[in-house]
């Protein structure tokens, strides 16, 4: 029996490829023998933008790397010509710092626990997800004026004061209700559980060949979170989520523990803020802005995993050269490995599972 | 049937009109009237879906065209009609465009055999029952015709998964069937909803002793109907709406309103053989208890037989979008499983169960 293969095209205009990605898969019925992933569709050219602008002049666009974790990319853009400059942060603005960027990966695993159920057939968690996910972004859009792309970090601090903190309040009470509430729904749910539990096996090895970082890595039985040794969140009281089964059921849970945890983040932080008093601290001139001759790295855990940048200065008022690291290009380069041997269905979850966002592959 | 029919004569041989006439119309006019019926009961159903849909996922639903969204449907019936009749390059163009046609050929037929009062059914043979169980199934062949004729890879897909699953749920549906008919000792659904007459009312309803066989007839006529959590041949996720992705205008309006029309006759099927069809749930009708006996009551009666008819199989339908706004989808491979080695047992264990309470003296 001669056996007969077909080549489909996943994407790049697919309702479940969570942007444009293009995967060509090699199908023998509904079983998937080889996966080839195609990026690119997005393509911005945010790197090379960065040699064209001057240091201000690239800081907005950061937040467009990923649209679902501005406060990330904004961050680690700024921390880096921070430590070019030498200028040390102060306590608040560190804090205030760590609320935004905590607020916004609940925000992104909200969608992200959204649009996977979406992609598994489930429609109700989508619009619950996005109740929640919508009272921090009314939040952000009162604190910074922007919904997604916020350019709240500057160089040296943050463009206004913290303030509303009620509101944040508000959200941390409704959260861990909520949470609850989907996990009621979707953790407990057999359905769930068949087409997750024990699907796209991501084994320590595999992943650490493959450079995953962020929740997937975690979720693998390694605990390596950036945010262990990074200096915002020095003082603060962090326990990394570590899960053992290393499939796509404990990507979902690992998501919704991080959730938690993030809760418990905020609020420490929330407790200082109220103890000290608002002094505020300058944001440098951005105006004629020059890095000293060198290269310069950071990184960051977002929420698809380690985001890094290195620039590369000769001393004029713009990089060089910029590089960015991103967690999802590594999770596309992934799927190469993980589809194969899957059936289409099971394929659809797994690439799910993995969180990928494209403007962040693409850049 | 026998009194509308004399009445129905008696009527014509006041004016002198042959009786041949009358033989024809009788059947014609009441068929146009329910096709007429069926199209304003599937523009409810959608509106009714859309809306349920929306007060379950924390939305409004449709809520601008109208009063309460009422003419949204008309709308969208409009819409579709108005728009082009695209054919894809490649497709067999003779198949392509019957598969609309042929899917509502059963429907229609379907709806004839449903005894809708004591009076009043089509076509009464006496294997209702069987006759129904080769017209539920009909569908999917003109489904599997779609996914073919499209020269589309996801909808020949999806029409794979259509007919595989419609084997595998067919079979729990028969035994189901058998159970029913040997409760009642009748394959005629007039004979099985008389068979659960009972003073009390609902107490006689076949759920009772055959709940085992409601839940399976319940699940496997979800998948039939290719609902959620079964909607696998169009999954959107997944499949991009499978068989139907090419299909678009009036021909994809056919198609999701004979989708709609196939699930009010099902759930009127399921009615009819757990919940006692158009029997009162009290035992006596409304009508005979507040009018007595007067002529008035024994034509309203009919339209009361329909009204519970209705209600039962929105009760059910209510049932089946809840399940959707809570469920996410099976794999497809689970799916066959969950039916061969779950669904069926248990229905033919449910069939010997009924078979010792009906003549083993239990009841």
């Amino acid at each position: 029996m001669t056996i007969t293969t077909f080549k489909l095209n996943l994407g790049p205009q697919h309702p479940s490829t969570h942007g444009v990605l293009r995967l060509i898969l090699e199908l023998e019925g509904e079983k998937i023998l080889s996966c080839e992933p195609d990026v690119g569709y997005l393509h911005r050219g945010m790197e090379k933008m960065a040699e064209r602008m001057s240091y201000i002049q690239y800081l907005p666009l950061v937040d467009r790397i990923d649209y679902l974790a501005g406060f990330f990319y904004s961050e680690l853009y700024c921390r880096i010509v921070e430590k070019a400059l030498n200028i040390e942060l102060s306590q608040r603005v560190k804090f205030i710092r760590v609320i935004m960027l905590e607020l916004n990966r609940i925000a992104s695993h909200l969608l992200w626990i959204g649009a996977f159920l979406m992609d598994l057939g489930a429609i109700s968690p989508y619009f619950y997800a996005f109740r929640e996910r919508e009272m921090i972004l009314r939040y952000f859009e009162k604190l910074t004026g922007q919904r997604m792309m916020y350019n709240y970090f500057v160089f040296g601090g943050i463009r206004r004061d913290i303030g509303y903190i009620e509101d944040i309040e508000e959200i941390l009470k409704i959260l861990p209700v909520k949470l609850n509430d989907y996990e009621r729904i979707i953790t407990e749910n057999p359905i769930f559980i068949s087409r997750t539990k024990g699907k796209g096996i991501l084994t320590k090895y595999t992943a650490l060949n493959y450079s995953i970082t962020g929740v997937n890595l975690r979720a693998s039985g390694i605990s390596y979170d950036v945010r262990n040794t990074d200096y915002l969140y020095e003082g603060l009281k962090y326990k990394p989520v570590v899960l053992y089964s290393c499939d796509a059921w404990a990507r979902y849970k690992a998501r919704i523990l991080e959730i938690r945890e993030s809760v418990t983040l905020i609020k420490q932080v929330i407790e200082y803020l109220k103890s000290c008093s608002p002094t505020e601290q300058k944001p440098i001139s951005p105006l004629n802005l020059k890095l000293p001759e060198g290269n310069y790295y950071g990184e960051i855990e977002a929420p698809r995993g380690m985001a890094s940048c290195y620039v590369e200065s000769v001393g004029e008022d713009r990089p060089y050269r910029l590089k960015w690291r991103t967690g999802s290009y590594y999770s596309v380069n992934l799927l190469r490995k993980l589809l194969v041997g899957n059936y289409l269905n099971d394929a659809i979850a797994i690439a799910g599972s993995l969180d990928i966002i494209l403007p962040e592959v693409d850049k | 049937m026998n009194l509308l029919y004399f009445m129905y004569m008696e009527y014509l041989a006041k004016y002198n009109i042959p009786k041949l006439f009358g033989d024809i119309t009788f059947y014609i006019i009441p068929f146009c009237i329910i096709a007429l019926a069926l199209l304003i009961i599937v523009l409810i159903l959608v509106l009714a879906e859309r809306k349920l849909l929306g007060y379950f996922t924390q939305r409004k639903g449709p809520n601008r065209v109208g009063y309460w969204g009422i003419l949204q449907t008309l709308a969208d019936a409009i819409k579709l009609l108005c728009k082009e009749n695209i054919t894809p390059k490649g497709v067999d163009r003779f198949l392509f465009n019957l598969a609309p046609v042929l899917v509502f050929v059963p429907t229609f037929a379907a709806l004839g055999i449903i005894p809708y009062c004591a009076e009043f059914t089509f076509v009464n043979t006496s294997t209702n029952v069987i006759l129904y169980l080769i017209l539920a199934a009909f569908p999917i062949l003109s489904i599997f015709l779609g996914g073919w004729a499209s020269n589309n890879k996801y909808s020949l897909m999806g029409a794979m998964r259509s007919i595989a699953q419609v084997i595998s749920y067919e079979l729990p549906v028969t035994f189901v069937l058998l159970s029913i008919v040997v409760l009642s000792s009748s394959t005629n659904l007039t004979g099985i909803t008389l068979a659960q007459y009972s003073r009390a009312g609902f107490a006689g309803w076949f759920i009772f002793p055959c709940i085992i066989g409601f839940v399976v007839m319940f699940v496997s006529i979800l998948a039939e109907l290719n609902r959620c959590p079964f909607d696998l041949p169009e999954a959107e996720s997944e499949l991009i709406c499978g068989y139907n992705t090419e299909y678009s205008g009036m021909r994809f309006a056919i198609f999701y309103l004979s989708e709609y029309a196939m699930l009010f006759a099902n759930s009127m099927f399921l009615a009819i053989l757990f919940l006692g069809g158009y029997l009162s749930p009290f035992g006596g009708y409304i009508s005979h208890i507040l009018l007595g006996d007067s002529y008035l009551a024994s034509i309203l009666v009919y339209f009361e037989q329909v009204f519970w008819l209705f209600l039962k199989s929105a009760l059910l339908i209510f049932i089946i979008i809840w399940i959707r706004a809570t469920l996410p989808r099976l794999a497809s491979f689970d799916l066959l499983k969950f039916s061969w080695s779950i669904l069926l047992p248990v229905s033919i264990v449910n069939l010997l169960l009924v078979v010792l309470i009906k003549f083993g003296g239990l009841l």
